[in-house]
């Protein structure tokens, strides 16, 4: 009888530690996702700054027409895209930026034109930060993955609805003209950009 | 902005973290920025008016030294009221992984965090037992900075994810425009760092000047630093010992005239180091640099561009090179200018501007720092009143 009683309570405590463990895993896992959404809201600024400067750059008249026309398709494809088709828009702007401002020529016509040391200076701030922002993304996507795939979360759907998150992959080596400062970030392979 | 920096090591205790907190703090407040630094700190030290006191660091044995660590419930109360009164845009704590005042920070604060992970130590025991612990508290990090190439490898296979490289700070100017002293001058070789630390490589460097002296007879070894300085010459022969000159502690001011004084720096250190900041000052001070060949040296001296480097702990190979540049002063020359270019990129006003972009970053649209109140089950089945 009281061996029945004993058994009993054991199961009880096992039963409310695993739902401890639950509920703090779940926390967890919810502060994950609010990290990955905040990380997603400051990358996505940064592309749109990114983005918004590159046009209005193309369409001050600093720059010759050939390059203005190329700068301004791929910010304004960039700032359209739909979500399937985002990142390799964002890599298209980050090659056509590279492209024009390959040499240190046309980055001192836009400090000369009025405006214009404003206009290089953001531009510089939004091609320095994406990388940033996009790796504090994909960090905490990784971190979010790592706790979703373990067995407990499956099993008991801890994730709720949550889609399963996704890294940002794009090509965000901004053009080495405007860091021409000697100041760099390195990338995924250690190259340094200088 | 608000800032919360949550320093893991003694204030008391001069050290490399400490005076990156120390430098980082006073360049954003010169910036306009509230600061407010979280350090272990004896009761009665004078501390400067942004350092809050975390109480004092008990030593303990830790990974093989005796480390000074805060821990308990006393600290981490102490940390809640910080993250509670501060009201903080952004914290930054450094060292996370280590278990002193900023992994109970980390633990016990919500809202952005942006961490520094300073050492490159090879993974302990202790370290993967300790990882199912560390992880809940590494994830809540919304930004990760890793002071050099080598210490982000080093994170990235230790803990997962992935981080910034962010190089730690130096004035250069403070550097470049020290006075060179006219006794430290002619066919010196400079030399900083604790003598009794084997990694810091003097023996190396004392192994390498009967090699030098034979070859450059009157070159002179300034060497700064705490230690037993009896015992460090005690290999040499007689008559090269007098040509050791030992300086003792110096105070930063001395530290930069020294290194502005010198025909040559050698840093033999032999391992260990996942910045070497010291290379940095020298090079803003515009002595050229021979250094042992470690991973983050390379790095801080441009793949070997900026300075020389010379195997590790090969005492013939630094003798070999030190010659050849005492020899050369057109490439010391060169040295000089290259080294003044590179450092720019560790001048407090870029590496700062990258820090503060950081904040920006993980800040715009977030709520503020808090303290983490763990929701509970209650709450979670909404029984918990408000």
């Amino acid at each position: 009888m009281t061996t029945t009683l004993l058994w009993i309570a054991v199961a009880g405590v096992a039963v409310v530690l695993l739902g401890l463990y639950l509920s703090w895993t779940a926390g967890r896992l919810d502060r994950l996702h609010a990290r990955i959404d905040a990380a997603r809201a400051a990358l996505d600024a940064q592309l749109l700054r990114r983005a918004s400067v590159a046009q209005e750059l193309a369409t001050a008249g600093v720059l010759d027409p050939a390059a203005s026309i190329l700068l301004y398709q791929t910010a304004h494809a960039a700032r359209q895209a739909e979500n399937e088709h985002r990142e390799v828009a964002e890599s298209e702007l980050s090659q056509a930026l590279r492209a024009v401002f390959a040499e240190a020529d046309a980055v001192q016509a836009v400090r000369d034109a009025p405006g214009g040391p404003e206009a290089a200076s953001e531009l510089t701030a939004a091609v320095r930060r994406t990388p940033m922002a996009r790796r504090f993304h994909n960090d905490a996507v990784r971190a979010a993955r790592a706790v979703r795939r373990h067995r407990v979360v499956r099993w008991f759907r801890l994730a709720g609805h949550a889609p399963f998150p996704l890294a940002f992959e794009m090509d965000d080596e901004p053009p080495p003209a405007l860091l021409a400062d000697g100041t760099g970030v390195t990338d995924d392979k250690g190259r340094k950009w200088t | 902005m608000r800032i919360g920096i949550v320093c893991p090591y003694s204030w008391d205790v001069p050290g490399g973290v400490q005076f990156h907190i120390r430098d980082l703090a006073g360049h954003l407040i010169r910036l306009g920025h509230e600061v407010s630094v979280l350090a272990p700190a004896d009761d009665d030290t004078p501390l400067p008016p942004y350092v809050v006191s975390a109480g004092r660091a008990v030593p303990v044995p830790y990974n093989g030294s005796v480390a000074r660590l805060n821990f308990g419930f006393l600290s981490a109360a102490r940390v809640r009221r910080w993250l509670h009164d501060g009201g903080f845009d952004v914290l930054h704590i450094h060292e996370p992984a280590s278990p002193s005042l900023g992994l109970l920070a980390c633990w016990a604060a919500a809202g952005p965090i942006v961490a520094t992970f300073h050492t490159s130590n090879p993974r302990s025991r202790a370290m993967i037992a300790a990882y199912p612990i560390l992880q809940p508290a590494l994830e809540k990090i919304s930004a990760r900075i890793a002071v050099s190439e080598y210490a982000r490898r080093t994170l990235v296979e230790h803990l997962g994810g992935d981080a910034v490289v962010i190089p730690n700070g130096v004035d250069v100017g403070f550097f470049s425009g020290a006075e060179p002293k006219a006794e430290w001058q002619g066919g010196t070789i400079g030399f900083i760092g604790r003598i009794d630390e084997p990694r810091k490589g003097l023996p190396t460097l004392i192994r390498a000047l009967p090699e030098i002296l034979r070859r450059r007879p009157g070159t002179r070894l300034l060497v700064a630093g705490r230690g037993d300085e009896r015992e460090a010459v005690e290999e040499l022969p007689e008559q090269a010992r007098s040509q050791v000159e030992f300086l003792g502690m110096v105070s930063d001011e001395d530290k930069a005239r020294l290194l502005r004084s010198v025909d040559l720096y050698v840093a033999p250190n032999t391992g260990g180091e996942s910045f070497g900041i010291i290379l940095v000052e020298a090079m803003s001070a515009g002595a050229p640099v021979l250094a042992g060949d470690l991973d983050a040296f390379r790095q801080v001296l441009d793949g070997g561009a900026a300075g020389e480097l010379f195997p590790v702990e090969d005492a013939a190979a630094l003798a070999d090179a030190a010659v050849r540049l005492l020899d050369d002063p057109e490439r010391r020359a060169r040295l000089r200018s290259l080294g003044a270019k590179h450092v720019r990129r560790f001048d407090w006003g870029t590496v700062g501007g990258d820090i503060l972009a950081v904040y920006e970053t993980v800040a715009d649209g977030a709520a503020s720092v808090a303290t983490d109140e763990r929701t509970g089950l209650r709450t979670r089945l909404g029984l918990a009143r408000d």
